[in-house]
């Protein structure tokens, strides 16, 4: 595109659909919820545009802080969570014979192809207290206890009397699981992209020169694929961070995340202001996390988004 | 027995609709002066009219009733908002009928028109909350919100809100609406004050009650609180009432009580909205709707409480005495149905919901 100048016809023209797209579908409807931001309710359906601060005075009360905090919290558990189990299952991608890749990358895609909203259904099935986890549990409870029976320790009761089914269902923990469940192939994904990459001779010679796999993962294969590391955290973090319909489905009486807050603001409690007001602070908060983001990561080559 | 199977989500989104884009059609037919011609478009809810009723109707009165269904009372609020597309006689919901008759969107009716009102309607559904003098609508069918509970695992009828707001007897054991109104109006009504209390002292009463029963309380459910009934994850669930009768008719030990204390009611009324090209068609049919007989078939057909206090007379016992359907007297007396309090009253609520769920 050096020599666009020479064609600017064809630059401009090339130029319009995603101009148009960038215009229709980002800024206009992102300009309107910031103006809402700044209005106040008048009755049921009128909203006058003052340019009051009060909905982003209100939004900084402690109870909504309190909330932010809560979300960025557990937003960043879940990122952490798919961060120590994507790194392993990464690596053994990148290091399965060439014909399993393919396969495995499938298996990692697969369950993306059924709307998410099902697919948190299908969560409930698993872990509420009739579940097929506890099921399992149960049976295994059974087996053992069969087992203790058949060698003469039956009437210890050494597993309890009866089966005590986990709570695994309407609690912060599950709404982590959730999280984890909906967005782990966005952390897997970049790091494969990263590790894929890595020449396998650096690790070889690390080995060969004495460093213990530890100290190979530590001072080798995480500088050298870190970027991948901080595309897979950022794209975790800021879905998780909006999260609505998870802790709705899946959480208990204390999941309530800023994602629920806002969205009953266009819902039921009717106040589009204060939700529009919410919103905004949750972006820029967003985006104070993709400039550290860009001032941690600098401008050094080989930079993965 | 079919019932309707009706989403009541849109319940919970009380005025979400507003913002809504409407996506009605502003095509309108031809208006013909003089007689109108022996038709009648009707918007309604799925199974929710007689088996036979616009056959009937046509044979009495010679018109013709075409009717379309929706889904819910935002789908019907938006394909109005922008101009009547056509209709001569919709079934909006109380909270509904409210916002339509503030929105002008609604035909004041003639109840000259309508003799089968006064006639054979029951005394409290003579009048309404939100439509004084019930100038713009008339009810068609109505239910409440109460207890749905698994018989055997709870002590007796659990006939109080006590047990689910007030009690550690089930602990862990109970699901919630995920409902402002609904949990905190509950909550005024176990402590004695009106559902709709705008009052801000009576709100913080019921929103300490509320965070004092939380550690009892398993989950605040999305309207879906008759399958966590179903599956045994809970034994007491706040609910509507249509919904814990789908679960009861699959399962002996589910069982429904509206607690003594009140509740709220909901309504569906007819309704005639402005731009109607047949209204005087509309006023028959809701007269031929409010008649006895008519009336039973539908009732009969859609297992739904009617107002019609002759057509009872001519109904089975097991509809009438159906406590599912039809709470005592008594606790009717002290229910209410929702009404809109104002901007104000609704960010007090939704901020102490907000303080309930995150404390």
């Amino acid at each position: 595109m050096d020599n666009w100048r020479k064609n600017p016809v064809v630059f401009w023209l090339l130029n319009v659909p995603p101009t148009f797209w960038l215009v229709v579908f980002f800024i206009v409807p992102l300009t309107l919820i910031w103006v809402l931001s700044f209005g106040e309710k008048r009755g049921v359906i009128d909203i006058e545009i003052t340019w009051t601060l009060d909905n982003y005075i209100r939004a900084l009360d402690p109870l909504y802080l309190e909330i932010f905090w809560k979300s960025i919290w557990m937003a960043g558990l879940a990122t952490l969570a798919c961060l120590i189990v994507g790194y392993p299952i990464a690596f053994a991608i990148a290091f399965a014979p060439d014909r399993w890749k393919a396969l495995l990358l499938l298996g990692l895609m697969v369950p993306f192809w059924i709307n998410i909203l099902i697919r948190t259904y299908a969560l409930i099935a698993v872990f509420r207290t009739r579940g097929y986890v506890n099921f399992t549990l149960e049976w295994l409870w059974e087996r053992a206890n069969g087992l203790l029976s058949w060698i003469g320790l039956g009437d210890w009761h050494l597993l309890g009397m009866r089966y005590e089914p986990l709570e695994l269902l309407y609690n912060n923990f599950a709404v982590n699981m959730g999280i984890v469940y909906a967005f782990f192939p966005f952390m897997v994904l970049p790091l494969y992209a990263n590790i894929e990459k890595l020449d396998k001779s650096l690790m070889e010679a690390s080995l060969d020169l004495g460093a213990g796999h530890w100290r190979t993962f530590v001072s080798v294969v995480f500088p050298l694929t870190w970027h991948g590391a901080l595309s897979g955290i950022i794209i975790v973090f800021i879905p998780a961070l909006g999260a609505f319909f998870i802790p709705d489905l899946l959480g208990g009486t204390h999941s309530e995340l800023i994602g629920n807050v806002i969205e009953r603001q266009f819902k039921s409690a009717n106040d589009w202001p204060f939700g529009a007001a919410l919103s905004f602070l949750l972006m820029y908060a967003t985006f104070g996390a993709l400039a550290l983001r860009a001032l941690v990561a600098g401008r050094k080559p080989g930079l993965e988004v | 027995m079919i019932k309707r199977c009706r989403s009541r989500v849109s319940r919970r989104s009380f005025l979400a609709g507003t913002g809504a884009v409407a996506a009605g059609l502003t095509i309108r037919p031809k208006f013909s002066w003089g007689a109108e011609a022996p038709e009648l478009s009707f918007y309604n809810w799925d199974i929710y009219i007689g088996e036979t009723t616009l056959d009937d109707f046509k044979g009495a009165s010679g018109i013709q009733v075409k009717m379309d269904l929706f889904a819910d009372n935002d789908e019907l609020f938006a394909k109005l908002k922008e101009g009547n597309p056509g209709y001569d006689l919709i079934v909006p919901t109380n909270d509904y009928v409210e916002r339509m008759i503030k929105a002008e969107m609604l035909t004041p009716l003639d109840h000259a028109k309508i003799p089968n009102f006064r006639k054979n309607v029951a005394k409290a559904f003579q009048d309404a909350n939100f439509d004084p003098g019930r100038k713009y609508s008339m009810p068609y069918m109505w239910g409440t919100q109460g207890i749905g509970y698994r018989k055997s695992k709870v002590n007796g009828v659990p006939d109080s809100w006590k047990v689910l707001l007030d009690s550690d007897e089930y602990s862990g054991r109970i699901a919630l609406l995920s409902s402002a109104s609904a949990v905190i109006g509950m909550g005024l009504k176990y402590l004695g004050y009106s559902y709709n209390s705008t009052n801000p002292a009576e709100i913080k009463q019921a929103e300490e009650l509320i965070i004092r029963q939380k550690p009892h309380i398993k989950v605040f459910a999305e309207d879906n609180g008759q399958d966590l009934l179903a599956s045994g994850e809970v034994d007491l669930t706040m609910e509507w009432n249509g919904d814990i009768l789908q679960v009861m008719d699959e399962d002996d030990d589910i069982a429904y009580v509206v607690p003594k204390e009140g509740s709220v009611v909901w309504q569906d009324c007819l309704a005639i909205p402005v731009g109607a090209p047949h209204p005087d068609n509309a006023h028959r049919f809701i007269n031929f709707i409010l008649d006895a007989e008519a009336g039973a078939k539908i009732a009969d057909f859609i297992q739904y409480a009617t107002p019609n206090a002759a057509a009872r007379k001519l109904l089975p016992d097991d509809y009438n005495n159906n406590p599912a359907i039809f709470p005592s007297e008594e606790t009717l007396a002290r229910s209410e149905p929702e009404i809109y309090t104002g901007e104000a009253s609704q960010r007090l609520r939704d901020e102490a919901w907000t303080r309930i769920l995150a404390s």
